[in-house]
């Protein structure tokens, strides 16, 4: 809900003293505006909210212009009582007299700052909520069982809390659209929707295209896009996310798993270079969906619905499973770790320096890439990554399609031009010079290798997630790790780093990168690499400039900047 | 007998007079407003000096005119809202959404006598320093826009409205506005969003107080048709003669208009608390029809209260030497105002009164009343969307005969979950009063007839069929 760090970085807001529910407690004065930005007095819901005070609602979002139209929030509140000179009265004891008012304020609104006292949990406001509980259910379908929002509804849960047993209507319900598919991605329910109007906010407040709107009036309300255009954008499924009951629905995830069943995990996402925070939802190793996470440094609340659909390739038809090595007939057949790391090993512990070319996907975690850029250094190898632009957008998407690029850059295993080096390696693989080529998550002849010359090498390692067409070349295929099924941290395009979690174990017999690449950089300098992402990075920590102040843990959920420095900034 | 006063009716009705400026300048049109830009700097007591414009607001405020829209807020002080200490403009909007059953009294002004309404106007924007009014129209006023137009028309052509009026160096013009058909646009904040081209949702007050944060978020007077033409009589005839007619606490004349089932339904123009509601009844509208009894009255348009006509009212009365007396009257006798009308638990509204005989169910009233506040509901906030659909259901099938004897009891709680400042505007208490206060004074009627119902059903299906609607 509300940034608890940004509370305590704005010290020269004066605080004021009010009592909720009797518990007296000091808040700011003001709030910076959901949108804006700019300070303004702090609402009621707010102090409850910093109060840990919860008031149930369902139109106002922290993030969204406040419309105040569910009525669920009512409140009852105090101010000091004064005489008819306008003078306080004052109780015995000096205190001011507080006077309830008789009407009762919506607290997602009400910034009154002669407000003394808040009662959230008076008869009067128990009956309020069950009102407004009560109107809402009438006209909505009471068969949550079918329901796809049913267990991540706003509605369901407050009725359960504050609502009353039975219903008392006996007419019949408004009927309205149904499985409405109002976009690609959404379908819409009108008789589910409580006309929050979160959604329409959002659309053109947050994302500036008036794309929705609400058609009649009165009890036949109903949400709709204009008739004629779709509600087509990049940052439509938000408004799933904002709906607070399950009339938007994603055509993505609707009736694929019940939400009860799904695992959170906290992630970034490795769709482009802004590293959106957002949490993993999965089962039984598979993801069902990601959704957005808060942290104001990055992405706010929401993310791109590229970002949010970009998760099937972890589980697709074509992900490699099993390490496989090249037969003497030149078949590939499923191998073992063991003795595939063993002969790598042995070839690269042999090769002179500069004889090898890695070539190192963006992608891959900031450990990874780390050791990655230790194992070029001891092989004195050419290094370079290949860039994956998009077009990008204004808001969240970056144009740079990959999650670490800054990590190549500060570890130096690129130019500033990423993939301007192919060439060379590929002419000097022609020549004989470059004996072995290890591809990390890239492939290597649609990045720029002449697909012949490959037969020409002592040692050629594809370690990827997909199979792709260069794979069939390799000596050996090496399953890697997607970013749901192991841990790290991604640095993102303004240099914060961020870490990721692991939502389940790789699939198959595939294994994270960093967990090969300290396998074989223990072997060949003889030093002990350590193999979880925590131990890589408290080194990466202590050698690297703007790093200094991070550890594992201080990166917490919500990541650190690096702090800019010549060396990293460049 | 009872007299009416015109003040704003004056001309309008008399033989010959027609809507045209001519026939407005002939009967001494556009005098007051030569009047208010021909006022001079004023030297006060006190060493301080008043605007011309300061002067004209503080005639209003002396007055002591309270609006004629509904809410009944004194206009002056409405007016002393407004800070003129800013860069932003400050606008007027002229309120013509007469949109409550049974008002019909700012029609008669639009359509016979529209220049009253632009003097009016313009002196209440020079009073305000406005340069740009906005006459905001209910979309069925046909006839209404285009007498209006052309009337703004001939304002302009006649050097009333525009750059430099009358050498006053005071610019202004005005721009008719029309609504799409909808109740809730008569609410101020409403028509402000209807005005910006929104849709009419009522804004949330406090903050959203049209002074303050109005049209396009500057500070916006919106008044009542009625209420700035009284504004033009109190400029010609003196805040002091003004205040003298009617009673303190509601002065000025008023404009009644009585429908429902009576002999002469009109539009009467009064002066507060001079004629009671007797007379407004008998005198004026020629009493009820040949051989029936006055059952009801709704004193100030549909969504106040209603009156039993056999209703007896306590008043609490101030003598001249301070001390209270208490008196009992018939409703017959409460005098027509504000304050009285409250007193005796209802309001006037927008000064309709609905006149209800015995030949009508009062089961009937309330449901074609909660049928015109379902549909007007704006569907904003839940209460009122949700709860006006709600009542006007059960009222349907109440009327089909498929009552419950715990309908009135089921009516009265939802209404009672609407209102009492749970709803973003008013309309959450406009649209419920009138159907608590029907099940309150007229119970019997609504137990009578669900009753029967119940009963029916218990002949037919047993003791399962009473309540089969559960």
């Amino acid at each position: 809900m509300i940034n608890k760090d940004q509370l305590q970085n704005k010290e020269e807001i004066p605080m004021i003293d009010i009592k909720i529910d009797g518990k007296a407690i000091s808040i700011p004065k003001t709030r910076p505006h959901s949108v804006t930005g700019k300070q303004e007095p702090t609402t009621i819901i707010q102090a409850c909210s910093i109060a840990g005070v919860d008031i149930p609602h369902f139109c106002y979002h922290p993030r969204l212009p406040v419309s105040g139209n569910c009525r669920m929030c009512l409140i009852e509140y105090g101010i000091p009582a004064i005489d008819r000179d306008r003078k306080p009265i004052l109780n015995p004891d000096g205190t001011p007299v507080i006077r309830k008012m008789p009407r009762p304020a919506i607290a997602c609104f009400f910034n009154d700052t002669a407000t003394t006292e808040i009662y959230t949990n008076t008869e009067a406001v128990k009956q309020y909520r069950q009102a407004v509980l009560e109107f809402l259910l009438i006209n909505h379908p009471l068969d949550c069982p079918i329901c796809d929002q049913a267990g991540d509804c706003k509605l369901q849960e407050y009725v359960h809390q504050y609502g009353q047993e039975t219903s008392r209507f006996v007419e019949d319900k408004v009927i309205k659209p149904k499985k409405r598919a109002i976009s690609s991605k959404i379908i819409l329910d009108n008789e589910r929707c409580v006309l929050c109007t979160r959604c329409v906010r959002f659309t053109r407040e947050i994302i500036g295209i008036p794309a929705l709107g609400i058609l009649n009036r009165g009890g036949l309300n109903q949400i709709s896009n204009y008739p004629g255009s779709d509600f087509e954008h990049n940052y439509t499924l938000n408004a799933v996310d904002l709906c607070p009951v399950g009339a938007l629905t994603s055509r993505d995830f609707r009736f694929r798993m019940r939400s009860w069943f799904l695992s959170e995990t906290k992630s970034i996402c490795p769709g482009c270079a802004t590293g959106c925070n957002i949490i993993i939802h999965s089962r039984d190793k598979q993801i069902y969906r990601l959704k957005p996470r808060e942290n104001d440094n990055v992405n706010s609340v929401w993310m791109c619905d590229y970002g949010r659909l970009n998760y099937k390739w972890v589980n697709a038809q074509n992900r490699l499973t099993h390490v496989f090595a090249e037969n003497t007939d030149g078949t590939q057949v499923e191998s073992d770790w063991l003795s595939t790391l063993k002969k790598i090993i042995s070839v690269l512990e042999k090769t002179p320096p500069k004889t090898t070319a890695i070539l190192v996907s963006s992608r891959l975690s900031t450990e990874e890439i780390y050791l990655i850029s230790k194992l070029a250094k001891r092989l004195d190898a050419f290094t370079d990554s290949i860039s994956h632009l998009g077009e990008g957008d204004s808001f969240l998407l970056n144009k740079d399609l990959t999650p670490n690029s800054k990590a190549i850059q500060i570890f130096k295993l690129a130019s500033k031009t990423p993939g301007d080096r192919i060439a060379e390696i590929s002419k000097n693989i022609d020549e004989g010079k470059i004996r072995n080529l290890l591809v990390f998550g890239e492939d290597p002849i649609k990045s720029g290798i002449a697909p012949g010359i490959l037969g020409r090498l002592d040692l050629f390692v594809i370690c990827d997630i997909l199979v792709n067409p260069s794979s069939k070349e390799a000596q050996y295929l090496l399953p890697g790790a997607s970013f749901a099924e192991k841990q790290g941290t991604f640095i993102n395009a303004q240099g914060r780093v961020q870490r990721f979690g692991k939502a389940f174990s790789p699939i198959g017999d595939a294994r994270p990168e960093y967990w090969i690449l300290a396998n074989i950089l223990t072997k060949i300098t003889q030093e002990s690499w350590p193999l979880t992402p925590e131990g890589i990075f408290n080194k990466i920590t202590a050698t690297t400039p703007g790093f200094e102040n991070m550890t594992w843990e201080l990166l917490g959920t919500v990541g650190m900047d690096i702090v800019s420095t010549a060396n990293t900034t460049e | 007998m009872a007299k009416e006063k015109r003040l704003i009716l004056k001309h309008l009705d008399s033989k010959g007079y027609n809507p045209s400026i001519t026939c407005y300048l002939k009967h001494n049109g556009y005098k007051t407003l030569k009047k208010a830009f021909s006022l001079l700097p004023l030297k006060t007591e006190d060493g301080k000096t008043l605007s011309a414009q300061e002067q004209l607001r503080e005639e209003v405020k002396l007055s002591g005119i309270r609006g004629r829209g509904g809410a009944g807020f004194p206009t002056g002080v409405k007016w002393s809202f407004i800070n003129h200490n800013t860069d932003k403009p400050v606008y007027l909007v002229c309120n013509c959404d007469e949109s409550e059953p049974g008002t019909f009294k700012d029609r008669q002004i639009v359509h016979k006598d529209p220049h009253q309404l632009i003097e009016g106007m313009i002196i209440a924007c020079y009073a305000n320093d406005v340069h740009l009014a906005y006459i905001y129209m209910r979309g069925e006023f046909n006839l209404g826009a285009k007498i209006i137009e052309k009337a703004l028309q001939e304002a302009r052509e006649a050097g009333f409205l525009g750059k430099n009026i009358l050498g006053s160096n005071f610019d202004l013009e005005i721009y008719l506005h029309r609504g799409a058909g909808a109740y809730i646009c008569g609410e101020e904040t409403g028509a402000i969003c209807s005005l910006e081209g929104r849709r009419p949702y009522p804004r949330i007050k406090p903050p959203y107080f049209p002074a303050a944060l109005g049209l396009y978020m500057c500070p916006t007077i919106v008044n009542n048709v009625e209420t700035l033409c009284a504004v033009k009589h109190i400029i010609e005839i003196g805040a002091t003669k003004y205040a003298k007619l009617g009673i303190p606490g509601d002065t000025g004349t008023r404009i009644v208009g009585i429908s429902g089932l009576i002999q002469k339904p009109g539009y009467f123009e009064i002066e507060n608390g001079k004629v009671t509601i007797g007379e407004l009844i008998h005198d004026f509208a020629g009493g009820p029809l040949p051989g029936r009894k006055i059952k009801a009255i709704i004193p100030g348009g549909s969504s106040s209260k209603v009156f039993r006509a056999d209703e007896k009212i306590t008043l609490k009365t101030k003598n001249s030497d301070g001390t209270e007396s208490i008196k009992t009257i018939d409703i017959m006798e409460l005098p027509y105002d504000s304050n009285s009308i409250m007193a005796a638990g209802s309001m006037t509204g927008s000064g309709g009164l609905i006149i209800i005989d015995d030949s009508v169910s009062m089961v009937d009233v309330a449901a074609n009343i909660s049928e015109f506040y379902t549909h007007e509901s704006c569907g904003q906030c839940t209460p009122c969307r949700e709860g006006n659909l709600w009542m006007c259901k059960i009222l349907r099938r109440i009327l089909s005969g498929q009552g419950r004897r715990i309908d009135a009891d089921e009516l009265l709680r939802i209404s009672h979950n609407i209102m009492g400042g749970k709803t973003v505007c008013a309309f959450g208490e406009g649209s419920t009063w009138p159907i608590e206060s029907y099940i309150i004074k007229f119970r019997d009627e609504f137990l009578a007839m669900t009753g029967i119902a119940e009963d029916n059903r218990k002949e037919v299906w047993g003791e399962s069929g009473i309540n089969r609607f559960e």
